[in-house]
């Protein structure tokens, strides 16, 4: 099999004020990759949503979702990379905007990429991106290097397509 | 009903759960619980001379009993020093269940007297924790605690306890049941599956069952011995197995591993179909993983999936319970009439006699310095193979395990996955309190007995009569064995070059000590310390310092590289082998 796939998997766990814990815990002490995690309660207070992107082979993987499961704690999961599945990334982008040319091209690929300036000085734009980490990475390589100020990433997250779906 | 205190009601879920027995030492965060243990007698709580000997004590109750070791301590150091035996339970899926005290919960986070993140700290080695901050909740976290401390594959669960919740009143009601909606380990073995595994299984021309702690944790020792004799198939037991399937039967191949038997690596390594009951494929037994079982097709049956496929992939594995997935394949194979091929089995054991023929635990014994082996051998003929055997970790727990013939589970108790010297003599004072007819003895060595000395004194309150078999060599024998071979014998911080007199030391604390230094006087000696019933009684054998344990896998090394005693000259190993331990 290919080494090191990228693997989106979606954890639905108790929330408790440890849960988060185990689950990184178990990542640094077994020495698997976790490249980014995000987590928030679901609509049920009891239960938190957790999304996190790994990557190994597929034994790896394979041992890191039977690690998971063995987690007290986590209810159930889901390897969205095995699946139909939608995958979205917030990011926020602070860019330099001086000067007409600069504030007409920086608007420009806002569009392009569907993005959302949320805030504009006279000398800044703040641009709202969501997509495939993909699309946001392409954002980033179209934007002029020096113009880019700051960049925030949520972290990717995900939901199966179709009538799948994840619940206690 | 009337509100009774934190420390009352886990008094009440104690007795609730049947603990008869809770190991530990008090502190300020636990003076509440020392007190309502003190208002009743059911429970009686044993109080050691460190926090480590609770937990390894619970532990050795643990193994030798079925029931889950419970622990009390204090928090901060009370916590820290117990980690130790908790990581030892946990590697060896030992249920225990350990309650700490903590600060009290409005001083959590400052920095407090006695503070430490016991939840943070024993996280990794515990199988669940629990942090309870209100005392309504109290009750229904014990039976949680004591639920996932006993099912699936088990292991310690810690409840960490502050003050003011064991002070805070509330209604008590222990839930009858528990349901986790997170957590419901398989017992059943998937139909299907174990379908496929008895046709492979028959299908073999040359079969080895390879089975570890889990026959023993899951009571499955009973089917496992009916489906072995039913198939006439070889087995061997690893290190945690030993027991499950009784030693002295001819089927029995020995222990495997880097101290196993010639014929069990052997066979392990030809084996056509190895089917791996309730074991983990650990590095101690596998050796070199790309020469693990080249030409086996292999049927894993274990209670925990995550130790399918974790080393060695797997054909068919089964998730399930040991007894209940073996006792489906007996059915299958009683109902259907299968039966192995013959033919094939008779040449295979003709094989396995012949490596057996090599008698690699052979020994050269002598009359003027006592062979470690020998020592062994005699405790064996003594207690009639019957007495319970704690260990340590060294030459002497290999030896006990080569030489002492375990029949039955729950006889042979040491850190197998740990390896956690100072493990022995609390874990055999634990036995004994769980087993009190049965003889228990700790085989040890000098070093690592001293890890544990002061329980003699928590052995002689208690009257926990237990014999004390130490191998001394002077020597941190199975380190000094691995710089002898692969540091050209540079034996750099191995020698003891003081040792107390342990005679005088057992006497200082009250009990029997005997030091033997002539082979002649072996059986002797043991016979008198065994016919003083009541009496713990330290024998400290003076063994030959230069005996190594044999056979051996280097490290690095596969199942068909194994050097036997003076036989082979070897004594190098691979360039990758060093690194590992
Ligand atoms: C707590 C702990 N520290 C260190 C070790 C490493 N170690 C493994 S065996 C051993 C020597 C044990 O010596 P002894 O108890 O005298 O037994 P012998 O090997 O001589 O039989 C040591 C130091 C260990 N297993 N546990």
């Amino acid at each position: 099999m290919n080494n090191n796939n990228r693997h989106l998997i979606s954890i639905l766990m108790e929330n408790e004020s440890g849960a988060l814990s185990r689950v990184a815990n178990l990542f640094s002490a077994r020495g698997y990759n976790i490249e980014s995690l995000t987590v928030a309660p679901t609509d049920d207070p009891t239960l938190s949503r957790l999304t996190l992107v790994t990557s190994g082979n597929e034994q790896i993987i394979e041992q890191i979702v039977k690690q998971l499961n063995k987690l007290i704690d986590v209810v159930k999961l889901i390897d969205l990379t095995e699946t139909d599945a939608i995958e979205r990334e917030l990011m926020l982008v602070k860019t330099k905007a001086v000067g007409g040319e600069q504030r007409a091209e920086m608007k420009r690929l806002a569009e392009i990429f569907d993005g959302h300036i949320l805030d504009v000085t006279d000398s800044t734009y703040t641009i709202e991106l969501t997509g495939r980490g993909q699309k946001l990475d392409n954002f980033l390589r179209a934007v002029e290097k020096d113009a880019i100020l700051e960049v925030v990433r949520s972290g990717a997250t995900g939901i199966a397509r179709g009538q799948k779906a994840l619940h206690a | 009903m009337e509100p009774i205190t934190g420390a009352e009601i886990l008094v009440r879920c104690l007795k609730e759960e049947g603990v008869e027995h809770i190991f530990g030492y008090p502190g300020g965060s636990v003076l509440h619980i020392y007190d309502a243990l003190y208002a009743q007698e059911d429970v009686q709580h044993i109080l050691v001379r460190h926090e480590q000997a609770a937990t390894h004590a619970a532990d050795g109750y643990a193994r030798a009993s079925g029931k889950p070791g419970v622990v009390l301590v204090t928090s901060g150091p009370g916590v820290t020093n117990a980690v130790t035996g908790i990581a030892t339970a946990y590697m060896d899926s030992i249920p225990m269940v350990i309650f700490s005290g903590q600060v009290p919960t409005a001083l959590i986070g400052n920095d407090a007297f006695q503070e430490v993140d016991t939840v943070g700290i024993t996280r990794p080695c515990v199988k669940h924790n629990f942090l309870v901050k209100d005392v309504r909740q109290l009750a229904e976290t014990v039976k949680k605690a004591f639920f996932i401390a006993t099912t699936g594959r088990p292991g310690p669960v810690l409840v960490d306890l502050p003050k003011d919740v064991t002070i805070s009143k509330t209604e008590y009601h222990y839930p009858k049941k528990i349901k986790l909606r997170s957590y419901s380990p398989t017992v059943r073995g998937h139909a299907g599956q174990i379908r496929k595994a008895v046709d492979l299984i028959l299908s073999a021309k040359r079969p080895m069952i390879y089975t570890g702690g889990g026959v023993v944790l899951s009571e499955g020792s009973t089917e496992l011995v009916e489906l072995t004799q039913l198939l006439g198939y070889p087995i061997t037991n690893t290190l945690m197995g030993l027991g499950a399937y009784p030693a002295t039967d001819r089927q029995f191949v020995g222990m495997l591993g880097m101290h196993g038997t010639y014929e069990a690596n052997m066979a392990m390594h030809d084996c056509d179909v190895l089917i791996a009951i309730g074991a983990r494929f650990d590095d101690r037994v596998t050796g070199k993983l790309e020469k693990f079982c080249p030409t086996a097709r292999i049927v894993h049956i274990d209670i925990d999936p995550s130790s399918i496929s974790k080393n060695v992939r797997v054909d068919i594995p089964i998730v399930g319970s040991v007894p209940h997935v073996l006792r489906s394949m007996i059915n299958v194979i009683r109902d259907e009439k299968l039966r192995p091929d013959a033919e094939a089995l008779a040449l295979w054991w003709r094989q396995i006699e012949q490596w057996r023929g090599m008698e690699s635990l052979r020994y050269r014994n002598s009359d003027a310095v006592i062979k470690p082996q020998f020592v062994i051998e005699q405790l064996y003929k003594v207690t009639a193979g019957q007495a319970i055997i704690t260990s340590d970790v060294g030459q002497h727990q290999m030896w006990a395990a080569q030489y002492y013939l375990f029949d039955r589970p729950r006889q042979w108790i040491n850190s197998g996955g740990l390896g956690t010297m100072g493990f022995g003599l609390p874990a055999a004072m634990g036995a004994k309190l769980a087993m009190p007819d049965q003889d228990v003895a700790c085989v040890t060595g000098d070093g690592s007995i001293q890890m544990m000395l002061q329980e003699l004194s928590t052995m002689k309150q208690y009257c926990t009569p237990v014999k004390i078999v130490n191998l001394n060599n002077g020597y941190l024998g199975m380190v000094r064995q691995w710089q002898e071979f692969f540091y050209q014998k540079r034996y750099s911080m191995t020698y003891f070059e003081a040792l107390p007199n342990f005679v005088m030391l057992a006497e200082a604390y009250g009990h029997v000590g005997m030091r033997i230094e002539k082979p002649g006087d072996v059986e002797g000696a043991l016979r008198e310390a065994f016919a003083m019933k009541d009496r713990t009684v330290f024998l400290d054998f003076i063994t030959d310092p230069s005996e190594n344990v044999f056979p051996m896998i280097p490290s690095g090394g596969g199942q068909n590289e194994m050097l036997l005693a003076e036989r082979d000259e070897m004594v190098s190993t691979h360039e990758e082998g060093m690194v590992l331990v």
